[in-house]
């Protein structure tokens, strides 16, 4: 194992997140806080309860989720791409570093960085709610979990994408739909029963219905059912970055 | 092909079976002469190695060559001709399609981490993170390649190639050529025992391919392996200990410089007559001489590992013949001219 090369690659990303910083922090926070004043406040005043908890606290884990996904995927699909379109990435496939290290020094840098933000998130819901959170180490385990698999699909993306275009493609037409129609703001239940079943295919449902039942013990699926299938889309994602190694897509020629 | 030209002085005979097998036939392997000095195994060898794209370019083709340990070696051929394939071959960054390599005795794939620690690389563009600082930059380099933080050699490193006072810049205020030393501090961060400079030198002012040369002479003094391409004919010929001609994929020819220099490189002997000549004199047909439009000059040809008895001979021969020397001047070919022969063969 080769220690040194994810050390180094680790406090290189680190200070590129430093240098970005203020970007990142304001981001989650204006937009956690504008969520309130809008959903929380401003809608969420005539919607009384769901399940038993305040709307506003409600939609608190749907919120970390959002940025959780959208920092995850946004860190590590730059953090690869960034390498592939300045040239650097010679280094790292000149050097003696493997594709289990490469990947966990990427990943875990930016999956790192968004559990940070997605604390973050947390703590500034925080201000505007009380929040109690019933089940505090499956939320953390929810948290990991979540950024990991989605920093791995980040690291997809990044890979896959050949101008900045399609870097900001999958994120925009497909993660952010997929979350705001992931009951971030609402319990799926609230659905007509069709639409219901569709949402099912919808794998963030999994992933906001897991965390939520972290926090206050209520979920609109099973939360062995979410952990399942949050373990699902980590090993896909695990298996689709192996292959990219394997095969040396985009990578080698 | 003896038999013919026997009746030839030897160093003509030379040129003409030279000439025939340019002219003629593909030099595939470095068959010319026997190699420089083989006392040590090579430090790099590579063996059979092929490269097709996956758009069917076929960029190598059957190369093998050896390095030597501690020498200097110059890649040359026109662009596309398969160099920077090749190193990035031996670098880990593109998959052969055939072939074996191996450094230092370690199979460049199977045992790629210990192959790999021991090498440098130095490609031609200018490829840095422009906004990350210089040392940073070479604080991940370092790293990268598993050694230990070392801040007080990647200073003297970088004192070296005068840009300490700059560690903190950001890589995009720097000026070219800082950039390029910027990328050579990278690529001698881990100290490596091989290093490989592609076009070292491209679009870079004189006085800092001075300074360039300069450095890879105190590298392989420190005994350091460099191979490095280059365009520029006179960078070969001024550091090389040996030079590789590639041409379409092929390695056309891999010989030491010096040897290279003296089995190929012309040396012209031209001779101001005293009267003008009509036409060549039967007693000198034998002889490579050609005579200039005004008859005023002889032009001899030759090279230069048949010693200096033949060209006693041939003013043996201008003085039998009576024709009257005013002055001679000679000229001796360059890598360059060597090097645009070679090539030109294939056009």
């Amino acid at each position: 194992m080769n220690f040194q090369a994810i050390r180094a690659i680790w406090i290189y990303e680190f200070a590129r997140m430093r240098r970005t910083m203020l970007q990142s922090i304001v981001s989650p926070v204006l937009s956690t806080a504008l969520y309130f004043v809008v959903f929380g406040s401003a809608i969420g005043s005539r919607i009384s309860h769901v399940g038993g908890v305040s709307y506003g606290a409600f939609i608190v884990p749907g919120l970390i989720m959002l940025n959780l996904l959208t920092q995850s995927i946004a860190n590590a699909s730059f953090g690869i791409y960034f390498p592939r379109f300045v040239g650097t990435i010679y280094e790292i496939l000149s050097a003696p570093i493997s594709a289990v290290e490469i990947v966990i020094a990427y990943v875990g840098a930016a999956a790192a960085k968004s559990m940070f933000l997605g604390l973050l998130t947390l703590a500034t819901a925080a201000v505007f709610i009380n929040i109690g959170i019933l089940h505090p180490l499956w939320m953390l385990a929810f948290l990991v979990l979540t950024s990991i698999t989605f920093s791995l699909f980040g690291f997809v993306i990044g890979i896959w994408a050949d101008s900045f275009e399609k870097l900001q493609l999958i994120p925009l037409l497909i993660v952010t739909p997929l979350t705001f129609l992931g009951g971030s703001f609402y319990s799926i239940d609230m659905l007509p029963p069709f639409w219901r079943n569709v949402t099912l295919v919808n794998p963030v449902v999994y992933l906001i219905s897991g965390f939520r039942w972290s926090f206050y013990g209520l979920s609109d699926i099973n939360v062995g059912v979410s952990l399942a299938m949050t373990l699902l889309f980590l090993a896909l994602c695990s298996g689709i970055v192996f292959w990219i190694f394997k095969t040396g897509y985009r990578l080698k020629t | 092909m003896y038999a013919v030209c026997s009746h030839l002085p030897s160093e003509i005979r030379t040129i003409f079976v030279l000439s025939f097998l340019f002219g003629v036939t593909q030099i595939k392997a470095p068959v010319l002469l026997p190699p420089s000095v083989p006392v040590m195994p090579p430090i790099i060898s590579v063996s059979h190695l092929s490269k097709t794209y996956a758009g069917g370019r076929a960029a190598l083709k059957d190369v093998s060559l050896e390095i030597n340990k501690g020498e200097i070696f110059a890649l040359l051929g026109p662009n596309g001709a398969g160099k920077t394939t090749l190193i990035s071959i031996i670098c880990g960054i593109v998959t052969p399609t055939e072939g074996k390599i191996s450094a230092a005795g370690h199979d460049i794939i199977r045992d790629y981490r210990a192959a790999r620690a021991m090498i440098g690389l130095v490609p031609q563009e200018l490829t840095i993170d422009f906004f990350e600082s210089v040392f940073a930059t070479v604080r991940l380099s370092r790293g990268l390649f598993g050694k230990k933080p070392d801040d007080a050699y990647l200073e003297s490193l970088l004192r070296d190639l005068s840009l300490w006072d700059r560690k903190d810049s950001q890589a995009r205020t720097l000026s070219g050529g800082m950039k390029r030393r910027l990328m050579i501090a990278k690529a001698l961060s881990h100290e490596p025992n091989i290093l490989f400079l592609d076009e070292p030198t491209a679009g870079v002012d004189v006085e800092l391919r001075r300074g360039m040369w300069e450095l890879v002479r105190k590298l392989r003094a420190a005994g350091t392996t460099i191979i490095l391409t280059t365009h520029y004919l006179e960078e070969a010929e001024e550091m090389a200990d040996r030079v590789g001609v590639i041409r379409q994929g092929e390695l056309i020819l891999v010989e030491d410089k010096k040897r290279l220099m003296q089995s190929l490189g012309k040396k012209k002997l031209t001779f101001a007559l005293n009267a003008p000549l009509a036409t060549l004199p039967a007693a000198l047909q034998a002889y490579p001489l050609s005579l200039s439009e005004d008859g005023r000059e002889l032009t001899y040809t030759y090279t230069e590992n048949g010693g200096s008895a033949p060209v006693a001979i041939l003013l043996e021969s201008l003085n039998a013949a009576g024709i009257g020397i005013a002055d001679l001047r000679t000229e001796q070919s360059s890598l360059e001219d060597i090097f645009v022969g070679l090539i030109g063969k294939s056009a």
